[in-house]
């Protein structure tokens, strides 16, 4: 390489002009170069960021639905049992822990409004 | 090969009640660890950190950034709090991956135990800060009163089920991973003694599978230590800004 370039340049030719917008050019081109990198390294770092936290919320999804789930049936238990309605109260909230579930699932999912967030 | 006996509670010191377990014993040791690990790291301190304190700093900063990311700079201050969780949780899940060691976090009560602990502290702060405008966050805006009660009973229950699945989700991963690990090494053993001399050819099959679970354990007791922090971090906001 260093053998090519002295070959190039003339050694009794001062250093006019344009072998300085040369190397200036070859200045830019090796920034750009090392900028390129930088941002491959900064989307490798994004991407396994990403993948973290989409594992991440893979993870919640499945508790989220049962849990409303058996909130639902645990209250509609506690109900039937203290005021002797059964099977009542465990109809009506397993279908509103089911309702919950499923808000859940699209909260987690970022689908549905956070609570009380205000419209729009 | 029960793959059970390894989540057996057995007391070590003392009976009844008040014994001091197996799992108490790891407690303990999760905890001293934590602490010793962030006082050793960060005794020397430098400029340019060293291995252990570039350590420190990189659990510190996660956990930083994710508490200001989901509860914004007014959350920070339970950093502690979450700090804490977020290193008893982490720490706990990897002692757990060390075989013949007992895995704290795969029984739901410590679990739930620490849900009960961060929506306590949502519950209590929420009314402490906000009196009762925190229960705006039951009472979603732009509703016709008409189904304003049926609305109100979902939230109600969509909120107990925090702790629930905060729990149950965290237990029942550690809890699946360690009996699947243990059922594929189980498969080894017993092929070998089954078939002999073919069954050491085909003993390498679960083998690779329990080799490729052991890293996808250690994968997931991380992630579900950032789930638990995450979520930590979600509901504070609630108690920190409800119905903004």
């Amino acid at each position: 390489m260093s053998d090519n370039e002295a070959h190039d340049r003339d050694p009794e030719r001062p250093v006019v002009l344009g072998d300085l917008s040369e190397r200036l050019r070859r200045l830019d081109r090796a920034l750009e170069q090392a900028r390129a990198d930088d941002v491959r390294v900064d989307e490798r770092a994004n991407g396994m960021r990403a993948s973290t936290q989409g594992m991440a919320q893979a993870l919640r999804l499945a508790t989220e639905f049962t849990a409303g789930i058996i909130v639902g049936g645990g209250i509609g238990w506690l109900i039937d049992w203290s005021f002797g309605v059964s099977p009542w109260g465990l109809i009506v909230f397993l279908m509103l822990g089911f309702a919950a579930g499923v808000l859940n699932i699209l909260r987690a999912a970022g689908l549905a409004k956070e609570p009380g967030t205000p419209e729009g | 090969m029960d793959p059970t006996p390894q989540f057996q509670i057995t007391p070590l010191v003392g009976s009844g009640p008040f014994a001091f377990t197996n799992s108490a014993l790891f407690m303990v040791v999760t905890t001293v660890t934590s602490v010793l690990f962030l006082l050793f790291a960060t005794q020397r301190r430098a400029l340019v950190p060293g291995r252990w304190l570039s350590l420190a700093e990189m659990s510190y900063e996660f956990v930083a950034s994710t508490v200001r990311q989901s509860a914004g700079t007014e959350g920070m201050k339970f950093f502690p709090l979450v700090f804490s969780l977020f290193m008893f949780v982490l720490i706990a899940n990897l002692f757990g991956m060390i075989p013949y060691s007992f895995t704290v976090t795969s029984h739901i009560i410590v679990t739930f135990a620490l849900a009960m602990l961060v929506i306590m502290t949502v519950i209590v702060y929420g009314f402490w800060r906000n009196g009762l405008h925190f229960l705006r966050l039951f009472v979603p805006s732009g509703i016709p009163i008409v189904l304003m009660p049926l609305v109100v009973a979902i939230e109600v229950i969509s909120f107990l089920s925090r702790p629930i699945s905060l729990s149950v989700r965290l237990f029942a991963n550690m809890l699946a991973g360690h009996i699947t690990l243990k059922v594929f090494a189980g498969f080894v053993v017993q092929l070998v003694a089954a078939l002999g001399a073919i069954g050491w050819g085909l003993s390498i099959l679960p083998l690779g599978m329990a080799v490729a679970l052991t890293a996808l354990e250690f994968l997931v007791a991380f992630l579900q230590a950032y789930v638990f922090t995450i979520l930590t971090c979600i509901y504070l906001n609630d108690a920190i800004h409800p119905g903004h």
